[in-house]
């Protein structure tokens, strides 16, 4: 039974860090390339949740809603880049944490006012409604599963990109010393663009697969952005493989915080202590984790600079 | 202090402790716990331009330690200690202690790894607060009364406890304004500008950067405190992490590593604010729209823009 148990909760936190990387991968590699702190990357996993939210209720069809969601998404981000992203590469961190947050606002704004102030349903596909039994006793989310798969795929696509492509070897270059690459002829301002518009299309796919799951409302980009956020800081900056390595590490930590600790806490402390500490010990499981992982390895764990 | 800034805020001074007699008459009334606000916010971010501005800590988790100080309030007023002479100097000394022993573990960490580091911690604050069912959890918690000062200061009236907070705000943002004068604002400021070279003269740069870590931290502390004295209720909500960044965002509009700059920045936030709110519901746009261009246009913030134009005439 436990065991079960376990295999259930395994899975969740590889999905959750799945989705995790999907969003911490763009903002790494942005971080990392033009060392932009781009806050409002959550604002862009919200259009992504929002439109497909929308799209699926309207056509029915959940493929063509993700697809719309990503090519909405990547057009927002793309304005969002040459009106502001430009003006920010030359400033310090704090002017893009001022100018992003304020981008949060506005965008927190626009969704209010397109889809009013509440939560908006976003239904689960109909053919992935129902559990599937992967081993003896374990039914699981069918939708869940395809959440895995598809974040196993674009996982394994971006490893291939970056690592085993010309294009992912300037990108790399581009992260670990930009100078240097541009002087070796590489154009890493366009190569960034790419990378930025990559990145608003992986938050975006993230948002629409998130969106059945999590609640789809203004405000779910800032929630999201601070777990991205510990992953890239855990997985080392301008790293995706150290952005892959974080972000399942996050997922399960958080899991373990959420299910296990809990469970080990009922068993070993007073009731009344353990419902206080159980929730605690679930929300701050992955922030100490980074502190830990800091204490240790000032600049993460795969760090592209050195 | 220099001549021509001593007039100006003794003018100001006046004029704020004016206000709770002024107010009534022009039907105003309502203005008085406002004004408090932006009085309590504005040393909340004066706290943060002095490791920020003056110390180039760039510290996302300052809302964090408003909440220890507010936090502390709450726990000794629920164990029925209601006097502000013991609940004050415990929310600074706590919040104080908090942000030393943070402070410990971030400043081993710089640029990016700092801001997510002290992110960090403010979100286990955060998660703590949420947690405390006795004290109201997600809920918040509502106190019993005003602190009490004795000797005759009422602090349930609404005027007295103004006049509390404003000569506490206004002996803080002194002392403040004064430690960044000292030898020791200077070897702040010192290694604000190059670190290695302060090292290399052998300042101990870590021990500098801690202490004005932890003197922040407990500003930011009584701040909770007063907050949570003034309206009587405390959530998790005022940890949230977009309120560490709202502070940020006060401190560079009204500019960095300049003593007007916390208190300017919380003014014109919080005036914007309650301004915008009458004319709509989504005031949150432009907002947004003005931090970008603070951003991009006035990197400095406001309080940078007079010297600027002093500079331009002479």
């Amino acid at each position: 039974m436990t065991g079960i148990l376990f295999l259930e909760q395994l899975l969740n936190g590889l999905g959750f860090g799945l989705m995790l990387f999907l969003l911490a991968a763009g903002l790494t590699l942005v971080f990392g390339i033009m060392d932009v702190l781009n806050l409002a990357h959550g604002s862009l996993f919200m259009s992504g949740a929002y439109v497909a939210a929308q799209a699926h209720q309207q056509s029915g069809s959940f493929v063509a809603a993700i697809a719309l969601a990503v090519l909405v998404t990547v057009v927002v981000a793309a304005l969002l880049e040459v009106l502001l992203m430009r003006q920010l590469y030359k400033r310090d961190h704090l002017a893009q944490v001022l100018a992003t947050f304020g981008v949060i606002l506005v965008a927190d704004d626009l969704v209010k006012m397109i889809w009013g102030p509440s939560p908006v349903m976003a239904p689960t596909p109909a053919a992935l409604s129902g559990p599937i039994e992967i081993i003896d006793g374990l039914p699981y989310p069918a939708y869940r599963l395809v959440i895995l798969g598809a974040g196993v795929l674009v996982a394994l696509a971006l490893y291939l990109l970056v690592n085993h492509t010309r294009v992912g070897m300037r990108v790399r270059a581009g992260a670990s010393d930009r100078p240097m690459a541009e002087l070796m002829g590489v154009h890493v301002g366009r190569i960034f663009n790419g990378v930025f518009l990559l990145g608003a299309a992986l938050a975006a796919l993230a948002g629409a697969l998130m969106g059945p799951i999590v609640a789809v409302q203004v405000g779910m980009g800032e929630q999201i952005l601070i777990p991205a956020l510990v992953v890239l800081v855990i997985g080392g900056i301008g790293s995706v493989r150290g952005a892959f390595v974080a972000a399942l590490l996050v997922g399960l930590v958080d899991t373990i915080g959420r299910a296990f600790l809990p469970m080990l806490l009922r068993a070993t402390l007073p009731p009344a202590t353990a419902a206080d500490l159980g929730p605690l010990f679930a929300e701050v499981a992955m922030y100490a984790l980074m502190v830990v992982v800091l204490i240790f390895r000032p600049s993460g764990l795969f760090s592209a600079r050195t | 202090m220099k001549k021509s800034v001593v007039i100006p805020t003794l003018v100001l001074l006046v004029a704020l402790a004016a206000f709770p007699l002024v107010a009534p008459l022009f039907g105003m009334e309502f203005y008085i716990g406002f004004v408090r606000r932006v009085l309590i916010m504005a040393l909340a971010a004066a706290s943060l331009n002095f490791i920020l501005g003056f110390g180039g800590m760039v510290a996302l988790g300052h809302a964090g330690f408003i909440g220890v100080g507010a936090y502390t309030v709450v726990a000794f007023a629920d164990a029925g200690v209601m006097s502000a002479w013991v609940l004050w100097p415990m929310a600074a000394l706590v919040a104080g202690l908090v942000a030393a022993l943070i402070g410990t573990v971030a400043l081993r960490t710089r640029g990016v790894y700092f801001i997510m580091t002290t992110l960090a911690f403010a979100q286990m604050l955060y998660f703590i607060a949420v947690s405390l069912r006795k004290y109201g959890g997600d809920d918040g918690y509502t106190l019993p009364a005003r602190p009490e000062l004795g000797r005759g200061i009422d602090l349930a009236n609404e005027s007295t406890f103004y006049w509390v907070v404003l000569v506490l705000v206004a002996l803080a943002l002194g002392w403040m304004h004064r430690a960044t004068r000292s030898r020791f604002g200077h070897a702040l400021m010192g290694i604000r500008d190059n670190e290695t070279r302060m090292r290399a003269l052998g300042y101990p740069v870590f021990r500098i950067q801690l202490v004005a870590f932890a003197i922040a931290g407990a500003v930011a502390g009584l701040a909770g405190a007063l907050l949570a004295g003034g309206n009587g209720f405390i959530s998790p909500g005022a940890m949230h992490w977009t309120q560490s960044a709202t502070l940020v965002v006060m401190v560079v509009i009204g500019g960095l590593g300049r003593s007007w700059g916390g208190p300017v920045g919380a003014a014109v936030w919080l005036l914007l604010e309650e301004v915008l709110k009458q004319y709509s519901e989504y005031w949150h746009l432009p907002l947004g729209l003005l931090l970008i261009a603070v951003a991009l246009w006035a990197p400095k913030g406001l309080a940078a823009l007079s010297r600027r134009k002093k500079a331009v005439t002479a």
